[in-house]
């Protein structure tokens, strides 16, 4: 019944507006509205609305970076991502540079030359090999110049030189939670494939692999502060993706094969936590939670979200990680069973 | 040439192979079904891509009420998605379903086919002073084909298990295998036979589309003299050509692994509780045959847009076309880096960091014909006359939102970047920009523009202003914020957003987009209702409503089999006289010959 009284007022409606539109039509063809003036009074408060939008948009591009400053990403907590950040800094200022300079140049010249007279006439412009050339060049060496930067920052990220001996950690993924697997005393992860998978053996490790032994499997990982990693990333079923946001670290965790990520974590979690730009955002997420009726507070950790589309709860992929000093991190791996222990 | 396309008419159209003289005696379903006439078939393009164009609309609107106000139970939903919203909360499942479905109809069957098979039908035979495409009846068999595609995706969508939820992209193993979630079942295997067709359907419209263009080409219409639509259409058939069958291969090889048992994606996999027999293959294989096509697919989206913006530009300017050398140039280099930059979405997959830098290098390589492109757009409306048609103004729009999603490519194209936005909003916000919302726009200025062309009417002006005002300002305001939300790190593809609560402060942005959203999505009711309304009721067009220069102004209102009733016209000059000096009115069509003493463009 509703659904039926629901179409009737939809019909009634376009057919009301059918009429209203016929009307206006009709009207203005008695009134013999010369096409030509009718069009160039729309050019000018169209010109003008371009305008406005121009100031719009500037103004809400300008509002939005100033009231969501603090909703982005906080500082970096890895070596390598204090260099993506400067690398990002220098893009977007060329890139909004960009921006507000070609916006408002076309949206003015849309103002601008909006015809509003019967005799305005353009100007015949078929091209000008000076100015392309300009606009040709200045892209091509401004981008020259980024493509430098990054590609330097990117060999860099990859290069795999470590100072001293770096920590081995098996990150891995499966629908829908992380595991993570410490090499151990002699720092080598043991072979593993998913063939090997039975009872506690959640990560398919090589029982005959002495290297094995030693490795620790864990589902809440610790890191030493400013000592390297590597993390070998490998996944269960699907593609996953290893995101960690604060460490500017994504990896591809794909089955069948095993990828890699080598990089240094430079502020613990305890001086993330005490940073100032990281209090703000804490400080606000809490207020919100409250007035959201939530019970627990949030307080900062590093995390490692699922950031490949992996199925239903893609959505709740994660694991804690947590920097600490290299005593601390020694003494928390001591508590963790091996493998050996574990099977 | 004349004669070829005659000749090519009457053997291919041989039921009504006198149509030229009486076409009124057309049946029904010759003349709006199995038409082999190009205009006809461009409207059913038009019209089919519209309608697809609604359902993907919708369904961004009911995960954009998830999005905002997540595991919240609105009636709507239950009405719409009946089991998959138990008391009108939206599943997970479903959920990932209507972002695939969404992405899908987006970019393949409202922004391929309903943009570039719009207007390539549409225009190339009247641009070029053609009678017809070079073949008709295979025309028609593209459009059919198309059809079937856009069946079977719909009917997808009422499958027991749910439709294709592993993304637009289909990554597998995630796609090949039942057991990694609902809508890898029949939802797939239904996908992929869908875009079977539509590729086929693809290959053989953009084979025709180029013949066209090479071949049927009236008297004096030089390559050099095309206007810009046509070279637009004639780099995306090929484009298309080059790149679909390199999806259709993939595609193939995930049904064979999906119900074969062949291993060509698929390795190393414990699901379920038991291990899989598959070995040896390599799911990063299935992403690079994807991008290969995946990335000049964007520009198959986005060339036609263009096209069309040059032309509704250039002709509302009352000025030619800022550089139309560099503009040709330009397509044809974006055209071919295209095809050597697809790995910039798969940075993240392990390549090896060499093939990355090369990646980097290429991708950034499409920022200069890009940015010509948009200086020659901006520089055109310099000192014009600009007439602010419905038209004109999704053009200018179209070439902000070109520049403000390429300007993001920038940080997405430079791998060391892309590390730390890969697969968050950003990702969501440029793409959207970029291609979405500037092929989109260049849809409706197509449309708003070619209306009277293809249905003798015109729309109605205000409807026009106020559906433009509203889609304009909404779109801004529903993408632009995602950048923000990417720089928070915020990934795509998420159900909801409540498991982290480093997220809890992005609520308000996502609720803000929203409303955007469904502000910009009632706006195009009213576009839906013009569209209907001027197709019986719109005021009666003109020959040439827009003083525009180009042929397919000189046919008469009324559709005829064949386009022009007596000669095909003579090109005399290129499509661009606009306001030269000396012509007497502020245009020249293409069919006028050159005054004595006249100076030709270089052209
Ligand atoms: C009504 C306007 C639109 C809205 C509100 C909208 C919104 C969205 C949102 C929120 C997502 C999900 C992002 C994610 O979770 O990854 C999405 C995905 C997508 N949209 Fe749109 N969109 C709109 C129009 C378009 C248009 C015009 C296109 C054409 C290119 C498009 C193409 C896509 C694609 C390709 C995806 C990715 C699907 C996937 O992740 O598999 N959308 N859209
Ligand atoms: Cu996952
Ligand atoms: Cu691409």
């Amino acid at each position: 019944m509703i659904g039926l009284l629901t179409v009737v007022v939809v019909v009634l409606a376009i057919l009301a507006i059918v009429q209203i539109v016929r009307v206006f039509e009709l009207s203005s063809e008695v009134r013999k509205d010369d096409e030509r003036e009718n069009q160039l009074k729309a050019n000018d408060y169209n010109g003008k609305l371009m305008l406005l939008f121009l100031v719009l948009m500037m103004g809400g591009f300008i509002w939005g970076t100033i009231a969501w400053w603090d909703i982005m990403l906080p500082k970096a907590g890895s070596e390598h991502g204090v260099k993506t950040d400067n690398l990002m800094a220098l893009t977007m200022i060329v890139i909004i540079a960009v921006f507000m300079i070609t916006q408002p140049l076309l949206f003015y010249f849309a103002y601008k030359y909006r015809g509003v007279t019967k005799n305005q006439k353009a100007e015949y412009i078929e091209h000008n090999n000076k100015l392309e050339l300009i606009w040709t060049t200045i892209p091509a060496v401004v981008l020259a110049g980024i493509i430098l930067y990054g590609l330097t920052t990117w060999i860099d990220i990859f290069s795999n030189e470590f100072d001293e001996e770096p920590i081995y950690v098996e990150v891995y993924s499966k629908q829908f939670g992380w595991n993570a697997r410490l090499a151990g005393e002699d720092n080598k992860l043991g072979y593993a494939n998913v063939r090997y998978i039975k009872g506690a053996n959640i990560m398919g490790v090589d029982p005959d692999d002495i290297n094995a032994l030693d490795d620790r499997v864990v589902s809440e990982l610790y890191l030493p502060v400013n000592k390297p990693v590597v993390f070998r990333f490998r996944s269960q079923d699907v593609i996953h993706s290893a995101y960690m946001p604060h460490f500017r670290l994504q990896m591809n965790c794909v089955p069948g094969t095993t990828t890699q990520f080598a990089f240094t974590p430079t502020v613990t979690t305890s001086e993330m936590r005490q940073d100032k730009g990281v209090m703000k955002r804490v400080d606000n997420i809490n207020k919100l939670r409250m007035e959201a009726g939530e019970e627990d507070m949030y307080e900062f950790d590093y995390v490692l979200l699922c950031n490949k589309i992996c199925g239903s709860a893609h959505y709740n992929m994660q694991m804690k990680i947590v920097v600490v000093e290299e005593s601390e991190y020694n003494d928390w791996l001591k508590k963790q069973t091996t493998f050996a222990e574990a099977i | 040439m004349a004669q070829v396309a005659e000749h090519l008419d009457g053997t291919t159209a041989h039921d009504n192979h006198d149509a030229h003289d009486h076409h009124h005696k057309e049946t029904f379903i010759t003349k709006y079904i199995f038409s082999t006439d190009h205009k006809m078939i461009g409207k059913q393009f038009l019209i089919t891509g519209i309608f697809m164009g609604l359902i993907g609309m919708v369904m961004s609107l009911l995960f954009r009420l998830q999005l905002a106000w997540p595991e919240q139970s609105f009636p709507i939903l239950e009405t719409l998605l009946g089991k998959w919203a138990p008391d009108g909360v939206m599943d997970p499942n479903i959920y990932l379903a209507l972002v695939t479905i969404h992405g899908t109809i987006m970019v393949f069957f409202v922004l391929t086919a309903g943009l570039s098979g719009t207007f390539s039908n549409l225009l190339i035979p009247l641009q070029i002073g053609a009678r017809d495409m070079a073949s008709g009846f295979l025309n028609m068999v593209s459009y059919w084909l198309f059809f079937i595609s856009s069946v079977i995706m719909v009917v997808s969508l009422f499958v027991e298990a749910g439709p294709a939820a592993a993304g637009w992209t289909v990554y597998p193993p995630l796609s090949a295998l039942p057991q990694a979630m609902p809508g890898s079942g029949l939802g797939m295997t239904l996908w992929l036979i869908s875009m079977t067709f539509f590729i086929a359907g693809s290959l053989i419209g953009s084979l025709n589309y180029i013949v066209t263009v090479l071949n049927l080409r009236t008297k004096g219409m030089s390559m050099t003299r095309l206007p810009l639509t046509i070279w637009a259409f004639f780099v995306t058939a090929i484009l298309g050509v080059l790149s679909f069958p390199v999806l259709l291969s993939a595609s193939l090889l995930l049904l064979f692994d999906r119900s074969m048992g062949t291993s060509f994606y698929l390795s190393d996999i414990f699901i379920g509780g038991q291990v899989l027999e598959h070995a040896g293959g390599s799911p990063v294989l299935f992403q690079h045959l994807f991008w290969f096509l995946g990335h000049p697919e964007v520009y198959i989206i986005l060339l036609p847009a263009l096209g069309i913006t040059s032309e509704v530009i250039s002709t509302n300017a009352r000025k030619p076309i800022f550089g139309y050398r560099a503009m040709v140039g330009s397509i044809l280099a974006i055209a071919f880096l295209s095809f050597i930059v697809w790995g910039h979405h798969m940075f993240v997959t392990g390549m090896n960091p060499f093939l990355g830098s090369v990646f980097t290098f290429t991708t950034l390589l499409i920022a200069i014909p890009s940015a010509v492109k948009a200086f020659n757009y901006i520089t055109t409306l310099w000192k014009g006359n600009l007439q602010l048609t419905t038209g004109m103004l999704f053009s200018i729009a179209l070439v902000s939102t070109f520049i403000t999603g390429g300007l993001t490519g920038i940080v997405l194209g430079d791998s060391a970047l892309d590390i730390n936005v890969h697969d968050t909003y950003f990702v969501v916000a440029h793409f959207h920009i970029v291609m979405g919302l500037s092929a989109i726009f260049g849809l409706f200025a197509g449309v708003y523009h070619w209306f009277p062309k293809m249905f003798g009417r015109m729309m109605n002006k205000p409807l026009g202003y106020v559906h433009f005002w509203i889609t304009f300002v909404c779109s801004y305001g529903v993408f632009f914020p995602m950048h923000f939300l990417g720089l928070a790190g915020l990934p795509r593809r998420y159900y909801a957003n409540t498991a982290f609560p480093m997220f809890d402060n992005l609520v308000d942005i996502n609720v803000l987009i929203s409303f955007f959203a469904i502000a910009g999505g009632i706006a195009q009711v009213i576009f839906l209702f013009n569209f209907f309304y001027s197709m019986y009721r719109g005021k009666k067009a003109e020959q040439n409503p827009w003083r525009s220069n180009t042929l397919e102004w000189t046919t008469p209102v009324e559709h005829i089999h064949g386009n022009w009733p007596g000669e095909l016209p003579t090109v005399h000059r290129w499509a661009y006289d606009y306001s030269k000096p000396g012509a007497e009115e502020d245009f020249v069509p293409q069919t006028v010959p050159l005054q004595p003493g006249e100076k030709a463009t270089g052209h």
